[in-house]
């Protein structure tokens, strides 16, 4: 058993591993063997920390707007796939807005725009959400969950919608209320087939959170843009901050391709 | 509102507009030949397009706007410098549709090799057969044939272009975002030009779409109809 995986193993890496690769992994090799070596990285020390901050802060307004975003695209979906047309049209105009709007302008609208506003009122000032809404976080957690969840709720509807009517049909014919049905039947069916698209959409939100530097919170890329200034190199930033942003994007690729495998394949 | 800056948010869009143009027609162009390349071409050529689709596609358009806008700036002077040319200021508008267009290259890539896959393999191989020589294939079957699967995508990245225009505000292009703010600092009306820039977007956004459906419908024209399809 064992063996016959190594042999099968062996015999796909021979396949993957042909020369004019092997020829384009060396060539690889030594364009970073000069980039090492060649380009100045000895800024790294003093700032590598602050780095680690920074990708910790990305990551963790990935996930928060992520999770808030998927929370709140499921009623948007919902509305747009089955409900009275009272929630369909203002979910629809949501979505369409988002979707038609760059997300640089709706993460400034919010941020230069409403936040221009709320001093103007004394008694946001005097309120228990003044400390929060002096610092720039805020804004850029509510603008990037509006953006994903815009996005993700034109999905959502379309999985909404896909759900076979016969599903539903038999959950209400064996009496299940309409929040079980929800609960046990059309969602779980909805978010199976949203997923493989769930997966590019975690990629592009990822892609679309180096924008909330331009407002001021510190993530990795606000951190890079600060070495550029502070050593004045170009590239050297640049590109470590590429290739941080590349390997968070093969390990979300890498984790949503598991939660895949887990799911029953042949749906409706 | 004051007078005057409602001008100069549309000379931004008129800006903005022209490098998203600009920026689709250079990504069609590279997507045609990626996709060709990924599609016909030799070991070398299609390992080198799978590094470059899935760069593009794995690292933030903001950074590398950012890298291509250095690089692509320095490359030119260092290589005007070498033949004794002086170096020369790059125009934000060619710098801008360069750097987008390369972008878009990536994913139109994939749009356009989906596209050819989706074609039944069978037209094809009658073109062949019938001894047609390459560029007339391309021009008289697999363009036509792939058009219907390819324009749903190549909308889509038409749409993406005109936001991403927006980003290039972060490297001091004179475009719609970067007009209102500019508008908005001066003025201190915040608010208001960002909501007007936001209907300015809103409004190509739908007008696309409204020019979009019609394309669709003509590239789709002679064949059964998404529903009967189904």
């Amino acid at each position: 058993m064992s063996e016959a995986t190594a042999i099968n193993v062996a015999a796909r890496a021979s396949l993957w591993l042909q020369p004019h690769r092997i020829v384009l992994i060396l060539i690889a090799l030594a364009l970073v063997f000069c980039a090492v070596f060649f380009l100045r990285w000895d800024w790294l020390p003093q700032y590598w920390q602050m780095g680690l901050m920074g990708i910790w802060r990305a990551l963790w307004i990935l996930a928060v707007t992520c999770a808030l975003g998927f929370a709140l695209a499921v009623p948007l979906g919902l509305a747009q796939a089955g409900g009275p047309f009272w929630f369909a049209v203002p979910a629809k105009v949501f979505c369409t807005i988002i979707r038609g709007t760059p997300l640089l302008l709706q993460l400034w609208l919010l941020y230069y725009g409403l936040g221009s506003i709320f001093p103007q009122y004394p008694w946001i000032r005097e309120s228990w959400m003044w400390p929060y809404l002096r610092q720039a976080w805020p804004y850029a957690v509510v603008a990037l969950t509006f953006s994903f969840a815009g996005y993700e709720g034109e999905v959502m509807r379309g999985a909404f919608a896909g759900v076979p009517k016969g599903q539903l049909e038999a959950a209400r014919a064996f009496g299940m209320s309409r929040w079980k049905i929800f609960r046990r039947i059309w969602l779980p069916q909805a978010f199976y087939r949203a997923l493989p698209t769930l997966t590019g959409e975690t990629v592009l939100q990822l892609k679309s959170t180096p924008l909330v530097a331009t407002i001021s919170v510190i993530d990795i890329f606000a951190v890079s843009s600060k070495v550029r200034q502070d050593t004045y190199l170009t590239y050297e930033p640049l590109l470590l901050l590429a290739l941080i942003y590349m390997t968070i994007t093969g390990i979300l690729v890498l984790i949503f391709s598991r939660i895949e495998a887990r799911i029953p394949v042949k749906i409706g | 509102m004051a007078p005057g800056w409602g001008g100069t948010l549309l000379v931004g869009l008129l800006h903005s507009l022209e490098i998203a143009i600009g920026a689709t027609f250079l990504g069609l162009l590279i997507g045609t030949a990626g996709a060709f390349g990924k599609l016909y071409g030799g070991p070398v050529t299609r390992d080198l397009l799978a590094v470059y689709t899935t760069v593009v596609r794995a690292v933030p358009e903001l950074v590398l706007i950012l890298l291509l806008y250095y690089a692509g700036t320095d490359l030119i002077n260092q290589v005007l410098a070498a033949m004794g040319y002086s170096r020369v200021d790059i125009s934000g508008l060619a710098a801008g549709i360069f750097v987008l267009g390369f972008v878009q290259g990536a994913y139109s890539t994939e749009v356009i090799r989906g596209a050819i896959l989706a074609i039944p393999q069978g037209q094809i191989e009658a073109a062949r057969a019938y001894g047609m020589p390459p560029g007339l294939m391309l021009r008289r079957i697999t363009i036509p044939a792939m058009l219907p699967f390819a324009i749903p995508g190549l909308a889509n990245l038409w749409l993406i272009a005109t936001k991403d225009t927006a980003l290039l505000a972060v490297v001091g292009f004179f475009e719609l975002t970067l007009a209102t703010r500019q508008a908005a600092g001066v003025t201190k009306a915040y608010l208001i030009f960002y909501l007007a820039a936001g209907v300015l977007y809103l409004a190509v956004t739908l007008f696309s779409n409204v020019i979009i459906s019609r394309v669709e419908a003509w590239s789709r024209r002679g064949m059964p109809s998404v529903k009967e399809a189904r």
